[in-house]
């Protein structure tokens, strides 16, 4: 279905355009071409993170449902870069960010180049909190380093995912590396015990907390990261309905990424696009970036 | 995720067990349930009973079922669930296909299917039959059998052919493996008969939000399990490519 008011909700972060600023967060429904394809009404998708090699990732349970929110821990599976590519070829998608995760600077950027040539922006997530020396694990250190490497191999915009742990040392890092963006939050560590079995419920034990819960968390990291940065910022965590995102917006969010809405709505991108573009009409506005940062001139 | 205990269970052979459990699970014919055992793993099982003596009917293919078939009266499990959308009952003369294990998925429909039914049990041999003796006090029961011990010797498919040379039915209903089942999708598309077929993928969330039993553009966890001829037809992975939990598609 064509977007009426499809020009007020058009962004562009870092020189990537997108018809409106709702991406899909890596992780969620991303690992064929038909699922992402099915969620093409979102501004992007971000596609599952991939590493050079093949991951089937931690044994089930994975993932565990919470009041509000979902606990999971997926152990980054993925078929390798080389197969995913074969995902990605001719795929009907309006705008694909290759999500990619390494465990140094060089693989980063092994990755990152062979994906790039398929997708239209690269992020580097530094922030699963729940695979071993990977995402969160990665040393802030190193971070500086692994960004440059990436930057330069390819040639498309490269944004840098990070947790709500360390986020300004991290982004400084990031930032010092080049990178055109950055993308806040991931899911937080987390863990569940089952007080039958006195045992946690997941299989690593450690998993990530995403969802609603997580809302308050990500838009104080995105404020904090568009006050300290110039920047950039993509918005995730707990996005649920249009005001969200227009919360996290004016806290100076760019665009926004949405995953575990996902689970009750698959329809979430139309919907949500419908939602912000009747709200920005009823308060007088003509087009999305004006409220952008709105929060921080307060 | 609700704690239950093993309340009861039915040894059927050798690989074979049906397990109830302590818990009520409301649910739909088709629908299933994700198990979880401690230490071992959580897998996705169709129930083969439903309501106040719900159960699941299991056959060993790894570690988690080999865990499942070797429970006890008394033992506890987690379960999550029901989940997915079930058959949907149609018709007034229903043929049922099932292939091996495929019968716990099925046993609940053909208990609440009101019309005329007749169903088909196929199994590698004798032993592998199961519930026929409980399914003949409601429905027309076939066997067919690879060694011919009981019933046609033959597949499935083979059996389900002759039949539906002689006989019309609304609707047909299978669950087995997807060659199976790709095979009566292709023979109900002759013979213009409609059909449902329940998949199986490698599952993780169960919950529509991991894609790991993503076919074609649908989720075997939540539009699933149970398509349709419509549908099916459209999705040239069925019967011809499934995913590993990496996300890697290989050939069936």
């Amino acid at each position: 279905m064509e977007n009426v008011f499809k020009n007020m909700l058009e962004v562009s972060v870092a020189g990537l355009r997108m018809k409106n600023p709702l991406m899909l967060a890596s992780g969620i429904l991303d690992m064929s071409r038909e699922l992402m394809e099915r969620l093409n009404d979102a501004g992007a998708i971000v596609t599952k993170s991939v590493g050079i090699e093949e991951r089937h990732g931690y044994k089930n349970p994975t993932v565990y449902e919470l009041p509000c929110g979902l606990l999971n821990s997926m152990g980054l599976p993925n078929p390798g870069v080389d197969a995913f590519i074969e995902e990605l070829k001719n795929a009907k998608i309006d705008v694909v960010v290759g999500s990619i995760f390494g465990g140094d600077a060089e693989e980063f950027a092994l990755v990152a180049e062979r994906i790039a040539l398929y997708v239209d922006a690269i992020e580097m997530n530094m922030s699963c909190p729940h695979a071993k020396k990977l995402g969160a694990e990665f040393p802030d250190d190193e971070i500086e380093e692994a960004v440059k490497a990436v930057k330069s191999r390819v040639k498309k915009p490269v944004f840098v995912k990070l947790g709500m742990e360390n986020l300004i040392s991290r982004a400084t890092e990031a930032v010092n590396g080049g990178a055109d963006a950055l993308v806040a939050i991931n899911t937080i560590k987390a863990m569940a015990i089952n007080i039958e079995f006195g045992v946690p419920v997941l299989s690593n034990k450690f998993g990530g907390y995403s969802g609603k819960g997580i809302k308050p968390i990500g838009v104080r990291c995105v404020y904090e990261l568009s006050t300290n940065f110039d920047i950039p910022v993509i918005g995730v965590g707990g996005i649920e309905n249009g005001e969200d995102v227009i919360e996290y917006m004016m806290a100076g969010a760019s665009a926004v990424q949405i995953g575990t809405a996902l689970m009750k709505n698959i329809n979430i991108f139309s919907e949500l696009a419908d939602n912000i573009s009747v709200w920005l009409e009823e308060h007088g506005y003509d087009d999305i970036n004006e409220i952008v940062g709105m929060a921080l001139k307060k | 995720m609700k704690i239950c205990r093993v309340e009861d269970t039915i040894t059927h052979n050798e690989i074979h067990k049906t397990i109830f459990f302590d818990c009520y699970i409301n649910a739909k014919p088709g629908q299933f349930i994700m198990i979880w055992l401690p230490g071992i793993d959580e897998i996705p099982m169709s129930l083969s009973h439903i309501g106040s003596n719900a159960g699941i009917t299991v056959k060993i293919v790894g570690d988690a079922t080999k865990a499942l078939y070797d429970l006890n009266v008394g033992d506890k499990i987690g379960i999550r669930g029901p989940y997915g959308n079930g058959y949907e009952i149609a018709g007034k003369k229903a043929l049922f296909v099932s292939g091996g294990i495929g019968i716990a998925s099925l046993l609940p429909l053909i208990k609440m299917y009101k019309g005329e039914k007749k169903v088909i049990l196929a199994g590698r041999n004798e032993k592998m039959i199961l519930f026929a003796d409980e399914i003949s006090k409601i429905a027309e029961v076939e066997i067919a059998t690879d060694d011919g011990s009981i019933g046609f010797k033959g597949f499935a498919t083979e059996l389900m052919e002759k039949i539906v040379d002689e006989e019309k039915f609304d609707i047909v209903y299978t669950c087995g493996p997807e060659k199976m089942m790709r095979k009566v999708l292709d023979m109900c598309i002759k013979n213009r008969i409609k059909m449902q077929a329940s998949l199986e993928r490698y599952m993780k969330c169960g919950i529509g939000i991991c894609g790991s039993c993503g076919i074609g553009k649908y989720l075997v966890c939540r539009d699933g399990p149970v398509f349709n001829d419509l549908l099916l037809k459209e999705i040239p992975e069925f019967g011809a490519f499934t995913r590993l939990p990496s996300g890697r598609k290989i050939r069936i």
